[in-house]
């Protein structure tokens, strides 16, 4: 059966993503979420994930106050956080301790680190989706 | 005793965050709650039917929300108003003062926890918030009575002798068991008020801490 085959596929590559610290345990509170009801939490949890960490890594990415610059990565840190995106939350984590130190050359580094954990992160969050989408799409036809 | 079958709780969640309203909002409609979700205090203060501008001292219910709010949650750190800042207005209005408040905050500040506990908060939530912790959050919603708007009025001018909790017969009942627990209701939870303090918490809550261990 085609949706037993994705659903092989999606909880192969959580799982993966688990073992590789990538995700952390908030992301398994995450999947008690997500039921019969609400098949489409988890798509969208991170999809917003994924907006949300693009708009703020622009704007880190141009920004040159200590500051805000701390208002951003804090943001970061709690979504990442609340998503369960452990690599990116501790990355947060260290770029917030360079910009207690107002070390310039720290934050570009940290920042630099944190992005590469993002478009890592994000390549199987896009792949996630489309295969929570396609589960989706064939219990939906089923139950017609 | 009977139960007030599918009695509705509301609960208004506040947070500028966009994933922790979906997040919340997610946790409170699984435990059965109705949910409302803005995204700053003052909205908060909107829908709980007031308006920003200056006290309302005097408000018998000056523009009363249609929909009854149980309890109110909310982030902390937020731009503009935070939640202490909406948690002080709640607790300094009369209509509002009994709505049970809950903070939430990604920072285990223990001076801030405290601060709120004192102004009033109910509890104070680690974030991610998570389907353990909202376990908490029922007791509070179910102490509070729904506020008799007769008996606010009169509550004000006139001190009602009457007022004095019924007494207990237990004093014939305290034999050497010590059964004398059962009468007070309110030793509860200041305990767990701490907890978000306290290191020792509860194995469930298996958090990782803040500060990164690298």
């Amino acid at each position: 059966m085609a949706a037993a085959t994705l659903k092989d596929q999606l909880n192969g590559l959580v799982n993966s993503m688990f073992a590789e610290g990538l995700l952390d345990d908030q992301f398994t509170q995450l999947q008690m979420l997500q039921d019969a009801n609400n098949p489409g939490f988890i798509a969208e949890v991170i999809t917003l994930f994924c907006e949300d960490a693009e708009r703020l890594l622009k704007e880190l990415t141009t920004l040159l106050y200590f500051q805000t610059l701390d208002a951003y990565v804090h943001q970061l840190k709690g979504s990442s956080s609340s998503v369960g995106a452990q690599h990116i939350k501790h990355g947060c984590i260290r770029f917030r301790q360079f910009c207690e130190e107002n070390s310039k050359e720290g934050c570009v580094h940290a920042l630099n680190l944190v992005k590469h954990e993002y478009y890592r992160l994000k390549t199987k969050f896009e792949t996630m989706v489309q295969l929570e989408q396609r589960i989706q799409a064939y219990e939906g036809q089923q139950q017609q | 005793m009977a139960i007030t079958a599918e009695a509705q709780f509301h609960v208004l969640a506040v947070d500028d965050s966009l994933i922790d309203r979906k997040l919340i909002e997610r946790l409170l409609r699984t435990s059965s709650y109705q949910v409302t979700t803005v995204d700053s205090g003052s909205k908060a203060l909107e829908f709980l039917g007031l308006q920003d501008d200056d006290d309302d001292e005097d408000s018998s219910d000056s523009s009363p929300s249609e929909i009854e709010v149980n309890l109110v949650i909310t982030d902390y750190c937020m731009p503009g108003m935070t939640g202490y800042d909406l948690l002080k207005r709640i607790k300094e209005t009369s209509s509002l003062k009994d709505i049970p408040v809950v903070i939430m905050s990604s920072e285990n500040v223990p001076s801030r926890i405290n601060m709120c506990l004192e102004e009033g908060a109910e509890e104070f939530f680690l974030k991610p918030v998570q389907m353990s912790d909202l376990e908490r959050i029922r007791p509070h919603i179910m102490r509070r009575k729904p506020a008799d708007p007769e008996e606010e009025e009169q509550g004000e001018d006139q001190p009602q002798p009457s007022q004095t909790p019924p007494v207990l017969p237990l004093q014939q009942q305290i034999t050497n068991d010590n059964t004398a627990m059962a009468m007070a209701p309110d030793s509860s939870s200041s305990s767990s008020k701490r907890k978000a303090m306290d290191e020792g918490l509860s194995p469930e809550r298996r958090r990782p801490r803040c500060t990164v261990t690298a």
